[in-house]
């Protein structure tokens, strides 16, 4: 493979791969505080909640551009620099965050309120709750929603090669844009579709192995891999 | 068994939205004893549903107490929304079993039966062996590794009787438990909840909209009308009192007169006189010709239990004395007027289809 595209690729990785970690860090946490102290929650708080809502809000409804060079001084103050993969890592993180908690917050509204009922019967605190009701039986949901901001970052991520990130969308933009070398762009085009369905494939496969639990019927089976086999054995 | 297990005191729920309030429960005093298995009847939106969720307090009443065991749960939960530690103590000690079951998908059964323990704190190891015995004691060892998925309704309602049992509980509060099941799997749910209520001494709390229900377990059963308990006590006791309207849907009889010489009397059978061949001796003893009406027995203990109505020949006049003797023999007896508007139903069909009847009635007349 071309060294250029070598090096693009391990930036665009090392930026989405980063960035992803550090969202579901903070936008899991973030969702579960958004459902808690939602009306009705266990940790009933509308001045919090309206609070957390309007952030995601603010977070959400800034084009990812604009996001990126608004954060321009917090992404310096944080990495000491503006250009690079690692700068791109913060705007891409901050970008996703609201979004990924928006899903999060999604998928936990989705559990069976009789489960949280079940579980305060037998005396367990929110914590309790958190851990052994709302994440576990929303877990294929989440998995599906961080599948879904993984392939939104790889789109950020080239954005972010716009204005010095580095990485296949800078490598696209330099190459098909200012050097009319519409083959090469191509190519890049190609690696980044390649990676977004790689990306969802996995992700699928993961919700649907931890989804399954037991159901009976059809085995998981991959829409694009015919002969997939199941990933777990049947659990009877 | 006259300890009192749960007991409510004066217990309102007032549930306010934006421009009305509804009265949920309405003063409800309750008491529970020791070793009992309890049924609350009535209607949807009656307040049972509201009742049983307030005594482990999963819904705060809006005035009134709630005594669990002895302890003011009312007094522990105090006044923030969320429950302290010493209510969540309490609630560990009373289980509860629920209409839609609420096992967690993400669990196999033995996981589900542990996770109770899981929150006290008990060692793995231990709330293997434990999840273990109460899977046998359900009767569903063989599912252990399963998921709930791939399991029935009565068997996923076995696995939430075990969960509910696995913090040794001394009451069991259950909210509709059978209303999901087909009447097989209910009688055999009902028949586990009864032996566990007799060989662990568990007291039972149960609410249900089914009259076979209370029929089937119950020792004592209140019916709740309006967010507030209209009658209450043993079977026994709701039979003796006239007028009862939970001992006519419990035991209902009818049939009329056959002509317009002959005395229709209702007798009730609770405790001793039961046991007694009374109709038969009332036959040879006056040599009158008795012919049963209608009747609905039940065999609690080998002691009957429950109300038949006769008719015997002649006017009450006539009758003076063979009614004198069924009164000796300990029976309540009531004759029943001469001109009577019907009872509502066939006297053998079985109670639930008289409270159907009953509620339909409601219904249109609403």
């Amino acid at each position: 493979m071309h060294p250029l595209l070598t090096q693009a690729c391990t930036d665009t990785l090392r930026m989405v791969g980063w960035s992803t970690a550090v969202t579901v860090a903070a936008g899991l946490p973030l969702g579960v505080l958004l459902v808690l102290t939602d009306r009705g929650g266990l940790l009933r708080n509308l001045a919090v909640n309206r609070a957390l809502g309007f952030v995601v809000n603010l977070g959400r409804s800034l084009p990812f551009v604009i996001l990126m060079i608004a954060l321009l001084s917090f992404t310096r103050a944080i990495v000491g620099t503006t250009i690079g993969w690692q700068a791109a890592v913060v705007p891409l993180s901050v970008g996703a965050v609201p979004f990924f908690a928006r899903l999060v917050e999604t998928s936990l509204r989705e559990v069976d309120h009789g489960l949280v009922e079940a579980v305060q019967s037998m005396g367990g605190s929110t914590w309790t709750v958190v851990r052994k009701v709302l994440l576990p039986e929303s877990l294929p949901s989440l998995i599906a929603g961080a599948t879904t901001t993984v392939v939104a970052l790889i789109g950020y991520s080239a954005m972010a090669g716009v204005v010095g990130g580095g990485g296949l969308g800078d490598l696209a933009l330099r190459y098909g844009y200012q050097r009319f070398e519409t083959g090469f762009m191509w190519v890049i085009v190609a690696v980044l579709a390649a990676l977004v369905t790689l990306v969802q494939l996995a992700g699928d496969l993961a919700a649907r192995t931890v989804g399954r639990r037991g159901r009976s019927g059809a085995p998981p089976r991959l829409r694009l891999l015919r002969s997939a086999r199941p990933a777990a054995p049947s659990t009877t | 068994m006259d300890t009192p297990v749960i007991t409510t005191t004066d217990l309102r729920k007032v549930y306010r939205s934006r421009d009305r309030e509804v009265t949920a429960l309405d003063g409800v005093d309750l008491t529970v004893r020791e070793g009992e298995v309890f049924g609350v009847v009535g209607r949807s939106g009656a307040g049972k549903s509201t009742l049983i969720r307030c005594v482990n307090l999963l819904e705060r009443p809006t005035s009134g107490t709630v005594e669990v065991a002895g302890r003011d749960l009312t007094a522990l939960a105090g006044r923030s929304d969320r429950a302290p530690a010493a209510l969540r103590a309490a609630r560990a000690g009373i289980g509860m079993v629920f209409q839609h079951f609420n096992l967690l998908s993400s669990r196999t059964v033995q996981d589900n039966v542990e996770l109770p323990l899981e929150i006290l704190g008990v060692s793995g190891r231990e709330r293997a062996r434990r999840a273990g015995e109460l899977l046998d004691l359900v009767g569903l060892s063989d599912k252990a590794r399963a998921y709930p998925a791939q399991l029935s309704g009565g068997q996923k309602q076995r696995v939430g009787i075990a969960r509910a049992l696995a913090g040794e509980p001394k009451v069991l509060l259950s909210d509709e438990a059978t209303s999901a099941l087909d009447p097989e799997t209910t009688r055999s749910v009902l028949q586990l909840l009864r032996d566990l209520n007799r060989q662990l001494g568990l007291t039972v709390l149960l609410i249900t909209h089914e009259m076979d229900v209370v029929k089937a377990v119950c020792d004592s059963a209140a019916l709740m009308k309006g967010g507030r308990v209209v009658e209450s006590g043993t079977v026994a006791e709701l039979l003796a009192t006239p007028g009862s309207e939970l001992a006519d849907e419990l035991f209902p009889v009818g049939g009329q007169a056959s002509g317009p010489d002959r005395t229709v009397v209702d007798l009730t059978f609770h405790g001793e006189s039961a046991t007694r061949p009374v109709i038969s001796q009332l036959a040879r003893t006056y040599n009158v010709d008795v012919s049963i009406l209608g009747a609905a027995m039940e065999t609690y203990d080998g002691r009957q239990i429950g109300r038949m109505r006769i008719e015997l020949p002649g006017r009450f006049e006539d009758n003076v004395v063979p009614i004198g003797f069924l009164r000796e023999q300990g029976l309540q007896v009531d004759i029943a007027p001469a001109e009577q508007e019907p009872a509502g139903g066939t006297a053998a069909a079985p109670a639930s289809v008289l409270h159907k009847s009953a509620q339909e009635t409601a219904a249109v007349s609403r």
